[in-house]
């Protein structure tokens, strides 16, 4: 048997071998003739026509008809139109099949007869023998080639032309006698060696009698064939042999039944001794069916010489040859092995010198005995556990384990692991909302609870697992006396002082990491009871305003999302698997922020600020019909691509203004899908909550008595007006002026009407809201945003500070002028009011008065500034103002707007007196009718020096610009927000 | 190049009455002039469509299938079909010649403001107040649309396609074009309710009307203002804008009963056209000359630049 399997290696196997055959199975019942179908690559059927008609397939798959199918051709002449003649050519009844390579007429790209070498023709001549096989005459050819006309390809016509003769080679001319002597000289010849040829030695014979002066052309050389491989036929493959066919010798041979190797198969080795059996054509192309396994000649005669006499083939040299004798049996398969070789090597191949080296396969290794595929680690001891363990001794057992564990100490188990620790070993994200129930209480009732406990267990019995990043060491330190500037800082001091653990601390900034660690230093700190816990901890590269938002947002996330006992949160387990996801899907075009854009439309600021550009993706249907390319080939996207957004993020808690803007969206355009065209026109019309109808129509009422006085339109008085004026060099055009006036006096009249709304409401609160969307406008990130009162005061009074120290010498000179006019002013707009009494109040207030609107005592106190010569022109037209719109007011003093939380005072009584002198103003507003025109007029000056101001201010200006956009219902939504926030 | 080029004539207004068709369809909703300006589409509010001759004013066909007031109509480019939305809800499309209705399609949720043609009639884009943007197929069978834009947030009152770009004006104030080229969509945010949308004719400039009675000119690409036309009232109605053939106008309707026709650059009012008392409804510039239509009650005005209307 082991010599079986030997011999087994020898063999080289082709094709697929048959099903082993197995035992049990029942004997297969042999498909049927009818049912042994041939299909094509495509599946499908092949209907065998018969060895004379093509094979398989006849006509356009066995139609006849052509691809363009059978269609009569409606009889259409006439005179001037002949019929066209159809010509069918062969090929339009050919399918692909018939075009293929094996087909009847194959098609490839060859070189043309005329450029190529005669030799080359090989598809031609297998074309025109196949033709000449199916002729009548086999060799009708013959004939044909002989009245063919002479074609010489383009090459030999060349070389004709420069004196190429048949038979000759080509190159230059040489003496015989040189050439003579070098193939003497070269001994040994490198690389192909000329092929000798007969001819050679009758031509040296002769060499004598050449002369001296005569030169030769060199011999001709048949040069060595390299023929490419083409086609994907398995190697040794030849197609049909013409010549063979033609060669053919009829002589009848030996028929060897039993020959393991069939005739195909010797031809494939290139055996030589067996020549072809039979003429007509040979090959593995043609006439052979897939149902048999050669092309039998059937019609030939028989004989029984043909046939053998005795079983198997002659003996071999013992008589043990088929029986069972395994060991000679192989020696001779040795032998044999490269005698049966030789001569059947393929055409270009040799021999190899050397076998093929063996493959060693090396077994796999041998397993220990006691070996099990599990792996036990060795439990370890939690340093950190063992509380009572001095610190030598811990970092010994840490170092005895091996580990150099710093923040994560080894786990003990998973049974021992938490939650977040899980979480951190397993790299999942930790879970948005709440994390104890604690953090839903109220913050007395926390107090309480926290108190109790902080009384209850001392600080250091605490024993629980610290999470990274959290140092938490016991606070011996003692509350200090806080600086009375915040008080919810206090309260986050006293919330988080001595309290150790934090193993579920809610991260509400992790989306970004730096805050987050910044959040947690400071968290620590206030763990420590470190009085400037939070001055520590942010990060000093930002700039004052980062700062000042960050903190105001890290006490509010400290206070709202205080520690829990561990007691209480431990009683809680957190789910283990988000069940929805925290985000929700939203279209991107809903990012926007609508007040900028609104804003930017009052001022007329098209362009970048009103734009915005998202990615659409058009159906491909789409593109197809607009003929134009998909833009985004391959996208399943149909539409704006959606993205996620937090359902909750913390500053859903934090930013309850913002949210509550949101909720409720004070523009009724954006707010409902409800369309403009059902109401009637009047209803339209008288649709108060329109922003901009209300505005137009305050501006309206603003401008009616100025329109009566100036039939003419504005437009054309405009220019001489402010030509007049003198201006800044680098003022905005004219035409704007009138534009911005009628913006400015559409702001004033917005203003009145949502203070009338708001005379219910404490006004301390309008004016921190002011100021606190002062601060908040400026942030492109609304959703950081975060309005705590105390907070934002510190924020607007850094913000003073800010402005203090650049455009001081703006408001430097009115300052002084404008307070005495305030005082003596009698009523006004409220607007105008408060602008300009917080304007004479100090340089500051100006600096935040202009952030909240821009007004005309701004404008004209700015405008003063800017051309000093004017000074005394712009004061009075500041007084005048006064006088028409400053309510009597109780001389503001400086130090109180300066002095922090007090500073809210004066903007009460502004407002109030402001509310109050609305009504007065409309009575009088016919009596100083003539004043106002002249105040308008100043309007237009004044407003293009500020715009010219602007220009030059810089950083200072374009806060002006930005913060003077505010509208004030969105104030009083903040305002709102931020009473019921403080409620709740 | 004997002959110099002729001198530029100075931009015509059109403003002599040259005919008053009376459509007899109550009140006209919309008319617009056909893709060469020889025929016109008046859209009534007794549920019909007319076709009419602009230069003879007589009345070619009327398309009878819409279940409430036709709203909005446009020609295909080779005047074989016409679409037509409605307030019931529908678009159909007509074939010209036999007055046939080819294709009936429902879906918007909503009345239909303004249908559009393609470039090349294979898609009918129409908006309806249910905020939508549907692009349906002339081509297939399918009565479903081939896409749905439902980025605007109130009702889509206007829409016009150029080439590869669709401009949709909607009532949440913004106006949005859709590049199918780039495959991006920029929104211009314009505040209030939009009434009109326009191409200019060089495809650079969008034209936009709103409920603030303002017309604002911006630049295509960035989103910039580069005029505002003012003086005209637009308060409450859907009225339409649009500009003159050679860009060298702005026209828009007015309630109270004038055209107004601005100087493009100068934004200086250089027309205003007393049509009537009413409203007026509905206004199409002719594609090549300096003609315009307007819609008011019943009746549809043609007006030239001269007496004669050989402009």
């Amino acid at each position: 048997m082991a010599s079986d399997s030997d011999s087994d290696e020898d063999f080289v196997t082709y094709g697929t071998p048959l099903e082993p055959l197995e035992e049990d199975e029942p004997l297969k019942k042999p498909v049927p003739l009818h049912d042994q179908t041939v299909k094509d690559e495509k599946g499908r059927y092949k209907r065998f026509h018969g060895a004379f008609t093509g094979g398989f397939s006849a006509g356009y798959f066995n139609t006849v008809g052509s691809k363009e199918g059978w269609a009569p051709s409606a009889f259409v002449s006439s005179r001037q139109q002949k019929a066209e003649k159809h010509h069918a050519r062969p090929e339009d009844f050919m399918d692909e099949e018939d075009f293929s390579e094996h087909g009847i007429a194959p098609r490839e790209i060859t070189t043309s007869q005329e450029f190529s070498s005669s030799r080359r023709d090989e598809a031609g001549e297998k074309a025109r023998a196949i033709s000449a096989q199916a002729a009548l005459i086999p060799g009708d050819t013959l004939l044909e080639e002989l009245i063919a006309p002479a074609r010489s390809s383009i090459g030999v016509e060349l070389l004709m032309k420069m004196g190429w003769k048949e038979g000759q080679g080509v190159g230059p001319r040489v003496k015989r006698k040189a050439r003579r002597q070098q193939m003497d000289g070269g001994g040994k010849v490198y690389g192909c060696t000329l092929p000798p040829a007969g001819s050679e030695e009758s031509e040296d014979d002769d060499e004598e009698f050449a002369p001296e002066n005569v030169t030769f052309a060199p011999k001709d050389v048949t040069p060595v064939d390299f023929n490419p491989r083409l086609g994907v036929q398995g190697l040794g493959y030849r197609g049909l042999d013409p010549s063979l066919a033609l060669l053919g010798h009829g002589t009848a041979e030996h028929i060897d039944l039993f020959k393991p190797q069939s005739e195909t198969r010797n031809r494939l080795f290139g055996d030589t001794k067996s020549s072809s059996r039979r003429g007509g054509v040979v090959g593995q192309a043609f006439g052979v069916g897939a149902l048999e396994d050669d092309d039998e000649d059937v019609y030939h005669r028989d004989s029984m010489s043909r046939y053998d006499t005795i079983l198997g083939e002659e003996e071999p040299g013992d008589s043990l040859y088929g029986w069972t004798a395994p060991q000679q049996y192989t020696k001779k398969k040795v032998r044999s092995k490269d005698a049966s070789y030789l001569g059947k090597i393929l055409e270009g191949f040799t021999l190899a010198q050397k076998p093929l080296e063996e493959k060693t396969i090396f077994p796999p290794p041998c397993l220990p005995r006691d070996y099990r595929p599990v792996h036990h680690f060795r439990p370890s001891v939690d340093v950190s556990h063992l509380s009572g363990v001095s610190p030598a001794l811990a970092e010994a057992l840490r170092v005895s384990k091996g580990h150099m564990v710093k923040e994560e100490p080894q786990q003990a188990g998973r049974h021992q692991l938490d939650s977040g620790q899980r979480r951190a070993l397993l790299g999942e994200d930790t879970l948005q909302g709440p994390s104890s129930v604690m953090e839903l209480l109220r913050p007395e009732d926390r107090q309480r609870l926290l108190s109790f406990r902080n009384s209850s267990n001392p600080p250091s019995a605490k024993t629980s697992t610290p999470v990274s990043g959290h140092a938490s060491q016991t606070s011996g330190k003692s509350a200090q006396v806080l600086p009375a500037s915040s008080g919810l800082q206090q309260e986050a001091l006293a919330a988080w002082r001595g309290i150790q653990t934090s193993s579920q601390t809610f991260k509400p900034f992790e989306k970004n990491p730096s805050k987050q660690a910044r959040y947690e230093l400071y968290l620590s700190r206030l763990k420590q009871g470190d009085n400037d816990a939070l001055e520590q901890s942010l990060d000093p590269g930002m700039t004052e305003w980062e700062r000042s938002r960050e903190r105001e947002e890290f006490v509010r996330a400290s206070i709202l999302y205080r520690p829990t006992s561990s007691s209480l949160s431990s009683r809680f387990t957190r789910a283990k698997d988000q069940e929805d996801d925290d985000s929700v899907e939203v279209s991107q075009d809903q990012e926007g922020d609508l007040d900028d854009k609104q804003s930017a439309v009052k001022m007329k600021m098209f362009g970048k600020l009103t734009r915005e550009t998202f990615e659409w993706y058009p159906d491909k249907l789409l593109c197809k019909r607009f003929n134009v390319p998909d833009p985004y080939p391959g996208s399943g996207i149909v539409g704006l691509p959606k993205v996620k957004r937090d359902k909750f993020s913390v500053f859903n808690f934090l930013t309850v203004t913002e949210s509550r803007e949101a909720a409720a969206p004070p523009k009724p355009p954006e707010s409902g899908k409800k369309s403009r065209w059902d109401v009637s026109e009047q209803k339209v019309e008288k649709k108060k909550e329109d922003p901009l109808g209300e505005l137009l129509s305050a501006a309206r009422n603003q401008t009616e008595t100025k329109v009566e006085h100036t039939p003419t339109p504005a437009l054309p008085a405009l220019p001489a007006s402010i030509s007049s004026s003198d201006q800044a060099p680098g003022s905005k055009p004219e035409i704007k002026s009138s534009e911005q006036q009628s913006s400015e006096q559409k702001k004033e009249g917005d203003e009145e009407e949502e203070e009338e709304e708001e005379e219910s409401r404490p006004p301390m609160d309008l004016f921190k809201a002011i100021f606190a969307s002062s601060s908040d406008e400026k942030s492109s990130s609304s959703s950081e945003g975060e309005s705590s009162d105390e907070e934002e005061e510190k924020v607007t009074k850094e913000d003073e500070g800010k402005v203090d120290s650049e455009p001081l010498n703006l408001f430097s000179i009115p300052s002084s002028s404008s307070a005495t006019t305030t005082s003596s002013s009698a009523t006004t707009t409220s607007s105008s009011a408060t602008a300009s009494s917080s304007a004479t109040a100090s340089s500051s207030a100006t600096a935040s008065s202009s952030a909240t609107t821009s007004s005309s005592a701004t404008a004209s106190s700015s405008a003063t500034a800017s051309s000093s010569h004017q000074a005394a022109v712009s004061t009075q037209a500041s007084e005048q103002e006064e006088e028409e719109f400053g309510p009597k007011l109780p001389p503001p003093s400086a130090a109180l707007i300066r002095g922090g939380a007090a500073s809210m005072c004066p903007p009460i009584k502004e407002v109030k007196t402001g509310k109050k002198s609305k009504e007065k103003k409309h009575k009088k507003k016919k009596h100083y009718k003539h004043k106002k025109e002249k105040k308008k007029k100043k309007h237009k000056k004044h407003k293009h020096k500020e715009a010219a101001e602007e220009e030059q201010g810089g950083g200072a200006g374009e806060q002006e610009g930005e913060d003077g956009q505010v509208s004030t219902d969105e104030l009083l939504k903040r305002l709102k927000s931020i009473r019921s926030h403080q409620m709740w | 190049m004997a002959f110099p080029q002729p001198r530029p004539q100075a931009p015509q207004i059109p403003q002599h009455l040259l005919r008053t068709i009376d459509c007899q369809q109550g009140a006209v909703r919309a008319v617009r002039f056909n893709i060469d300006g020889n025929y016109l589409l008046s859209c009534g509010s007794d549920k019909s469509l007319k076709l009419w001759s602009t230069s003879r004013g007589t009345l070619l066909k009327t398309y009878s299938g819409h279940g409430y007031e036709v709203l909005d109509a446009d020609g295909s480019y080779d005047n074989s079909q016409i679409c037509s939305c409605s307030s019931d809800k529908t678009v159909i499309l007509w074939d010209v010649a036999t007055g046939q209705v080819t294709r009936k399609l429902r879906g918007h949720a909503g009345k239909v403001n303004c249908v559009q043609f393609n470039e090349e009639a294979t898609v009918i884009l129409s908006g309806s107040i249910d905020g939508t943007v549907r692009c349906w197929d002339t081509r297939s069978r399918r009565y479903e649309p081939i896409q749905v834009l439902d980025e605007a947030r109130d009702g889509i009152s206007s829409l016009k396609v150029a080439q590869h770009e669709l401009l949709t004006g909607s009532v949440d104030g913004r106006v949005r074009r859709y590049d199918l080229r780039m495959g991006q969509l920029h929104v211009d945010f314009i505040s209030s309710p939009i009434t009109c949308v326009c191409f200019s004719q060089d495809g650079q400039c969008t034209l936009s009307s709103s409920l603030d009675s303002t017309l604002r000119l911006l630049d295509k690409s960035t989103g910039e203002m580069l005029g505002e036309y003012t003086g005209h009232k637009m308060k409450g109605y859907k009225l339409d804008c649009c500009l003159s053939s050679k860009d060298t106008h702005v026209l828009s309707c007015s309630e109270d009963g004038h055209v107004y026709c601005w100087d493009l650059v100068e934004g200086s009012l250089s027309l205003k056209l007393p049509v009537g008392k009413a409203v007026v409804q509905s206004l199409s510039f002719h594609p090549t000359e300096t003609r315009l239509l307007t819609a008011m009650e019943g009746r549809v005005q043609v007006w030239g630049a001269d007496e004669k209307g050989s402009a």
